[in-house]
């Protein structure tokens, strides 16, 4: 067996040229099923945003429109206080809390104080204008508008009692755990914020 | 003086902040021909960066120049297909 030969011997025999074709052509048709499959192999995200703070708001949507920007094909999945980010009128005055936030100028005795989450929140949103930093609105928009699929999980929808309108108009709901699940699995980044 | 290049179209994100200049960039190259080149004037010093690694992960454009001007960035981006 030191030299190839052309026609194989032993076992080797059991596979005609016929069927080795047809065995070709089954693969072929199978790997340009595959690769319909994968598309244009574009990258997959799928973010779960589970947060309505004002600064935890934030990294979702950066994140989703930038990887739009990107071609990428991208799902946040908004559930519990998340859903508050595609609450048209919750969405614009979301809250920053200075109760155990370790960033705060002030010790925890004085945060927990009334009034104490409003002022740490008017400080936030003039550094976000100072900053010409967008807001909550303008990227809930251009990632709509550049494909993002912003979903609203159902259960929590009617969990807070929400209606289907409170939300802005593009945001799917009616979808739940599976869906976000079956996202995941296909996804290239999954992210819990 | 070094050449830039020339500039189909000009996009001014000028006082806006991540992930604007990156969205908007994508936006307005969505707009062009192919071979046509964008000047993205920018204040965001990320850009820089943001830019370059946008560019880099995206298919039919090319980053063709960067130049800092005090506190200007402007971005060169072609194009290609």
């Amino acid at each position: 067996m030191s030299t190839e030969t052309q026609t194989p011997t032993g076992d080797g025999e059991s596979m005609s040229e016929a069927e080795l074709e047809a065995r070709i052509a089954e693969l072929e048709e199978k790997i340009a099923g595959l690769e319909t499959e994968l598309g244009d192999d574009r990258k997959k995200m799928t973010i779960v945003a589970t947060k309505g703070s004002l600064d935890m708001a934030y990294p979702p949507l950066i994140l989703a429109s930038t990887a739009a920007a990107f071609g990428w094909e991208v799902i946040v999945f908004h559930t519990f206080w998340g859903l508050d980010i595609l609450h048209e009128e919750k969405s614009k005055k979301l809250k920053l809390s200075a109760l155990g936030n370790p960033n705060m100028p002030m010790p925890n005795a004085l945060a927990a104080l009334p009034g104490m989450d409003s002022m740490a929140t008017r400080m936030m949103r003039k550094r976000i204008d100072d900053n010409g930093t967008a807001t909550i609105e303008e990227l809930i928009d251009v990632s709509l508008e550049s494909g993002v699929e912003l979903q609203a999980c159902q259960m929590t929808v009617e969990l807070m009692e929400y209606d289907e309108d409170d939300f802005y108009e593009g945001v799917t709901t009616g979808v739940g755990a599976a869906t976000a699940l079956q996202h995941m699995a296909e996804s290239d980044v999954q992210l819990l914020i | 003086m070094s050449s830039t290049p020339t500039a189909t179209e000009t996009l001014d994100v000028k006082g806006q902040s991540c992930p604007m200049p990156i969205v908007k960039t994508k936006q307005a190259i969505d707009d062009l021909e192919a071979g046509d080149v964008l000047e993205v004037v920018a204040t965001d010093s990320g850009s820089m960066s943001d830019i370059q690694g946008w560019a880099e992960g995206t298919d039919g454009v090319e980053l063709l120049e960067q130049v800092e001007d005090e506190d200007l960035y402007i971005h060169y981006v072609e194009k290609t297909a």
